[in-house]
């Protein structure tokens, strides 16, 4: 039967296509149906990607005939539009790159892809994936499959309503200050940001190259387990990737949370996070202690300075990447420049969006003559003190847990004209990308029937240690399962 | 505001950005209270602390100079606005 195909993770998804049950090909199509009746409802993607998904479907189903099945042999997934796809377009949300078709494969895509992934298409995204609800998206924002008048959260927007609209059972997603974790939180979906260095950024359009970093959006950690051990392990071909060994992270999930540390930040639940969230959080944490964790109390005290440091630091590597983009090369021209100034000038201003526009100037101010040591050394200086701040807690603790976002998804258009507070969106996330931690969202609750996500935060390298006590939670929850009535 | 319009015309020419009339007045406005936030870091107390530019300490690595790649320009140059005979073409900027 394949009529519910749609419902199940990844790994029964394997499961089925190992047996026999149904073929990727019939899987693909289903899916592709699914994603095209919801194309207008959603807008979560850029790209579908039919033909070459029923190609790729097709030669998985003949390779797993062979006997020559790859780990994920078959299984349907959607790429972020920040990756580079050979042959398709990559958008990364802007108008500069409306029209950019990849020359070449993302260290992500390709690892994916040799595994036996079929790929449906290209999710929609916040330009240049700056942004906190994918409303800066050139392409338009993405609609809350739980409530089509609520953002989804972003940048990973479109990532993450295809999955928890079970358009896809897994997306790819990046994440510089939360953008895989906090959309997680408000689709009711799992969202794994793996330590920065850990998944290669080859191919990876970047935006802030000493915080971004890979991961995926999934319906439970265990497919998110599975996807990371494709994805992680060092490539020659990104100077930032780290050649460090890579675990069974599914292996690892088996073990219980018997003497699990976890810790509790006490200024997590200050003023600012919503009070049912709050409870949410609390009862899931109850939850873990039932299981045999220890929680403890840790402080993290320069933790209200990591917003503004990221503003600093993200805006600064952004307006030096983004630099690259000038109308010559690739991306948009402007009609008839007057000279070589005016075509750069005309090509970024009207190639990029306002936020776009906003961040790269404010980089461009904090790195200017004058402004460097106040802005950009001191954003430099606090990041190191946020970072030791979250050493010093690793050493009494295994796990650092707390809410991912400070309220349920929030309507479009309700913050979009306040960028302080959107950039508040993500002061739970942030400090793991300051201090380039593995952090884990995994549903723990609803609020008006809006999901709410437990925020899991690691060492470095801590990968296992996130993923068995978001698994753990799962296995005595039902959040994960919960899908929105309309996309059942 | 903590910037004026003079300042965010020079950070536009600064940044290669050409902005329109009302995007100016609008950049002005919130990209002051987006240097008011971040201000906020002038408080933290920084002395003696090493400025962190790599979030695990590490050191960029180093590859041999060797040639790994082929070259695949007309692939590449499929991508850019105007070419001709293999090259880029921008306005003149020599006379």
């Amino acid at each position: 039967m394949t009529h519910d195909l749609h419902t199940q993770s990844l790994t029964q998804l394997a499961g089925g296509l190992g047996r026999g049950d149904f073929s990727s090909v019939e899987l693909t199509e289903a899916l592709l149906g699914r994603i095209e009746s919801h194309k207008q409802t959603l807008n979560a993607f850029v790209t579908i990607t039919a033909e070459k998904a029923l190609e790729s479907a097709s030669r998985a189903d003949a390779a797993r005939a062979a006997g020559d099945a790859g780990v994920l042999n078959g299984l349907p997934l959607v790429h972020k539009d920040i990756f580079c796809t050979r042959d398709v377009l990559t958008t990364c949300g802007s108008r500069m790159l409306e029209n950019f078709v990849s020359p070449y494969d993302a260290t992500v895509v390709r690892r994916l892809g040799e595994a036996g992934a079929v790929v449906l298409g290209k999710a929609n995204m916040d330009e240049f994936a700056m942004g906190s609800s994918n409303e800066t998206s050139y392409f338009g924002p993405v609609r809350n499959p739980w409530n089509l008048e609520c953002s989804p959260g972003g940048s990973s927007g479109g990532s993450a309503a295809a999955v928890a609209a079970r358009l896809s059972p897994a997306a790819t997603g990046t994440d510089t200050g939360g953008s895989i974790r906090q959309p997680a939180a408000l689709t009711g979906t799992v969202g794994l940001k793996p330590t920065y260095g850990r998944v290669s950024r080859y191919g990876m359009v970047a935006f802030a190259s000493s915080l971004d970093q890979a991961g995926v959006i999934t319906r439970s950690s265990e497919d998110a387990a599975l996807l990371l051990g494709v994805m992680a392990g060092f490539d020659e071909r990104d100077s930032t990737c780290i050649d460090h060994p890579v675990p069974d992270y599914v292996g690892a999930l088996s073990e219980s949370l018997q003497g699990l540390r976890v810790g509790i930040v006490r200024q997590h639940f200050d003023e600012g996070l919503d009070e049912r969230c709050a409870a949410a959080v609390r009862e899931s944490l109850a939850v873990l202690e039932s299981q045999g964790a220890i929680l403890s109390e840790v402080d993290l005290p320069n933790l209200d300075l990591s917003v503004p440091t990221y503003y600093v630091v993200a805006p600064a590597e952004c307006s030096s990447n983004l630099s690259r983009f000038d109308g010559v090369r690739f991306g948009h021209r402007a009609e008839d420049p007057e000279d070589l100034y005016d075509l750069y000038c005309r090509s970024r201003g009207e190639g990029f969006g306002a936020e776009v526009k906003r961040r790269i100037m404010t980089g461009t101010y904090v790195l200017s003559a004058g402004y460097y040591d106040a802005y950009y050394l001191k954003a430099q200086q606090v990041r190191h003190l946020i970072a030791d701040d979250f050493h010093k807690a690793f050493a009494s603790v295994d796990v650092i847990a707390g809410p991912t976002a400070p309220t349920p998804a929030f309507k479009l258009g309700d913050k979009i004209d306040d960028p302080i507070t959107m950039y508040l969106n993500d002061i739970y996330t942030i400090g793991a990308n300051l201090a380039g931690l593995p952090g884990i969202s995994t549903p723990c609750g609803f609020v008006d029937g809006l999901p709410v996500g437990l925020h899991l935060v690691g060492p470095h390298w801590g990968e296992e240690a996130i993923l068995r006590c978001a698994h753990n939670y799962e296995q005595l929850s039902s959040w994960h399962q919960a899908c929105p009535e309309e996309f059942a | 505001m903590s910037l004026d319009k003079d300042q965010v015309q020079h950070i536009a020419v600064l940044a290669r950005l050409r902005l329109d009339e009302d995007e100016v007045a609008e950049t002005v406005e919130k990209l002051s209270r987006i240097v008011d936030f971040v201000d906020q870091l002038s408080q933290a107390a920084t002395n003696d602390v090493v400025p962190m530019a790599h979030p695990l300490n590490e050191s960029q690595r180093l590859r041999m100079d060797d040639v790994t790649e082929g070259s695949e320009r007309d692939a590449i140059q499929k991508n850019a606005p105007v070419v001709k005979n293999g090259l880029y073409l921008v306005p003149k900027v020599i006379e």
